[in-house]
């Protein structure tokens, strides 16, 4: 037994016995059980498997104490009413909110954070990471470090431009179907309806194959193929404000259809909507990095995450990690955008579970 | 039972206009190319003899409607016409790997619907305990991981470093099925993360929706031990929400087979697409896209014929 191991079991067992003093039971009931499981664990897996879970641990207390800061952080820099909503966000909300903020912060300064321009060769292929080369070299000699910081512009670009057109569509066509209702309702829900019927990879590889792997062919069938998401729920959503007293109050005054869903029904509708816009991005993000991957996304030498995973992938064989990050860059993101948009979910709706 | 039997009609046939819809669709979608099949596949520079004389061979002349009537006829007698690039028949090229797909999905699918389901289950009972908060972290953020992200974690350790099992999902026909369950755990195994996390927050969010209702509630207060609540009571209410989730996500699975086969080279219907789509070989796209369409369809219409025949109040008319 190393002093390693000795210490491990003590720590967890004192900080068990802590939390059981304290009446703390699920902090007690979480660290008894990693107790209970480090006992297999190290019996199965040796001191490596011990030290894994200690790196493990150390990585997420890490982030919740950044979490727990950048959170304070937020709250001081906002306005009151905003702060007050912020107190309440759980520290994962506040873990995803930082994530977005890096990402935000490398996509929009790549050319000034990346030591090296996307498609600079700069090495021979696959050097591996030195002094210059954080990360090594990709398959051409390119620096893998920047082109992951001109990802961060490019791929995450790309999925919001999809997803922000997704929305423009789905939304406008809910709120005039339910404003008019009648035949554009039903033909509009009919369309859906279709759309949804085709798994949305299938639908997306059809019509690549047919118009070709231009960029703007990606974000318009992106955005058609996930559009009617946003249109069934702004239709309900819009549906429910519709029939309220002063949308028949406005109609009544002789309001356009315009002005009905610009200052009546889309003032009200906005919380469910804005949790949505998350999750549609989600979505989207994970469907053109599919489509990167296999080759039919964003085209080289363009810094692209997907297709950074598929080129560097061999790297796999010889037990490098490298091709992992940008295929980690892309989970993290949407790792964070859904616990952001979870938490959104939870205050919006009012939603408590008993 | 008459009302039963007309839900399950209605159902049905709504399943089968949907799935004429999407034929349309997909057949129409490759009329939309800019010039037409022949100018597609040998480009700008064709010469007009060549041009005319792959379009007698395809049949271009003839209007779309009757190509497509044409097309659909084959496709329910299971002739998807010939490919572009090497003459050879579609049906051919898809039967065996469409095997292989099913395989695959299959495979997973049985892993992962009992693991999941339980699991659900398991956490829908402890809910809002400090397990129930790890399983969500860890199911979020599997679903937000990308097919490849989590294939290709599997390989770095369980193929390249602890080498337990091939990195390569290489079959051939004269396997023993032990033999075929090795060679395809990693890619089965993806799958299965990837699904278990979706199928056990369904799961959760339908049993506590169903927990949450009245008569739960009233079984509770006439004091009915904890056991006989969930037998007895919320049970035969739960079929209808379980079999929606496996069968939706069973569909689920349909796509998430084509990145997977992808990534572990597994001779499967999605690999067979994803060529297809670089080298623009329409008759294949259109058949695989058609399978895929249908199987996703067909999931869906099974889980609400599911939901119907299991729904208790339905079985028992007033």
């Amino acid at each position: 037994m190393s002093m390693f191991v000795i210490g491990y079991y003590a720590a967890l067992i004192a900080a068990s016995c802590i939390a059981a003093y304290f009446q703390n039971r699920q902090a007690f009931m979480l660290l008894f059980s990693l107790t209970l499981v480090s006992f297999v664990l190290g019996i199965v897996g040796g001191v490596p498997a011990l030290q894994g879970v200690t790196v493990f641990a150390g990585i997420l207390a890490l982030a919740a104490g950044t979490s727990y800061a950048f959170r304070e952080f937020l709250i001081q820099v906002s306005r009151p009413a905003i702060a007050k909503e912020l107190r309440t966000a759980p520290l994962t909300a506040a873990f995803g909110m930082f994530v977005i903020f890096t990402y935000a912060i490398a996509g929009i300064f790549a050319p000034w954070i990346a030591p090296y321009g996307q498609s600079e060769v700069i090495a021979s292929a696959f050097e591996p990471p030195n002094e210059d080369m954080l990360l090594g070299a990709d398959q051409l000699g390119r620096d893998m470090f920047s082109r992951i910081v001109y990802g961060a512009r490019n791929s995450v670009g790309l999925a919001l431009l999809a997803t922000i057109l997704a929305f423009m569509i789905g939304a406008l066509a809910g709120l005039y179907s339910a404003v008019k209702g009648g035949w554009l309702d039903q033909l509009s829900g009919r369309v859906a309806d279709v759309i949804m019927s085709v798994p949305s990879l299938i639908f997306a590889l059809l019509m690549l194959s047919i118009f070709g792997t231009y960029l703007w062919v990606i974000v318009l069938v992106v955005a058609i193929i996930y559009s009617p998401r946003v249109f069934r729920l702004t239709r309900a959503v819009a549906g429910n404000v519709v029939v309220m007293d002063y949308v028949e109050a406005a109609k009544l005054r002789g309001e356009g259809d315009w002005h009905l869903i610009r200052k009546e029904i889309l003032p009200n509708s906005t919380a469910p909507l804005i949790a949505e816009f998350g999750l549609e991005f989600c979505f989207v993000f994970l469907l053109i990095a599919g489509l990167s991957f296999l080759g039919l996304g964003i085209q080289p030498p363009t810094a692209d995450w997907g297709s950074m995973v598929r080129e560097n992938a061999t790297l796999i064989s010889f037990g490098d990690i490298t091709p992992l990050i940008p295929a980690a860059a892309i989970a993290l993101l949407t790792v964070a955008v859904n616990f952001v948009v979870d938490w959104m979910l939870f205050r919006s709706s009012g939603l408590k579970e008993q | 039972m008459g009302d039963i039997l007309g839900l399950v009609a209605k159902r049905l046939g709504l399943g089968l206009v949907t799935l004429l819809v999407v034929s349309v669709l997909i057949f129409f979608a490759v009329e939309l190319l800019p010039g037409d099949i022949a100018q597609a596949v040998l480009g700008q520079m064709a010469t007009e003899e060549t041009l005319a004389r792959l379009r007698e061979e395809l049949g271009l002349e003839r209007p779309a409607v009757v190509r497509y009537f044409d097309w659909l006829a084959g496709a329910v007698t299971g002739d998807f016409g010939t490919s572009l690039i090497d003459g050879e028949p579609v049906t051919a090229k898809i039967t065996d790997r469409f095997v292989s797909t099913l395989f695959l999905a299959a495979y997973a699918a049985v892993i992962a619907v009992p693991f999941a389901i339980t699991l659900g289950i398991v956490v829908a009972l402890l809910r809002n305990s400090i397990f129930d908060r790890v399983a969500n972290v860890v199911t979020l953020t599997s679903i937000s991981s990308p097919e490849f992200f989590l294939g290709y974690i599997l390989i770095l350790y369980l193929a390249v470093k602890w080498s337990m099992f091939p990195a390569i999902a290489s079959i051939s026909s004269g396997m023993t099925f032990l033999e075929l369950l090795e060679r395809t755990f990693l890619p089965a195994l993806t799958l299965v993360l990837v699904v278990t996390a979706h199928m056990m927050r369904m799961t959760r969010a339908a049993i506590i929706n169903l927990l949450a209702s009245p008569y739960i509630e009233m079984a509770r207060l006439k004091g009915a031990p904890p056991w006989k609540v969930i037998v007895r009571h919320a049970l035969p209410n739960a079929w209808a929400p379980i079999i929606n989730v496996v069968a939706l996500n069973l569909a689920y699975l349909v796509t998430g087979v084509v990145l997977v086969e992808v990534v572990f080279v597994y001779p499967g219907i999605g690999q067979l697409l994803v060529d297809a789509v670089a080298k623009r070989d329409f008759p294949i796209v259109q058949a695989c896209c058609l399978i895929f369409a249908a199987t996703f369809i067909l999931l869906n219409l099974a889980a609400d014929v599911g939901a119907i025949l299991t729904n208790p109040r339905l079985r028992h008319p007033k």
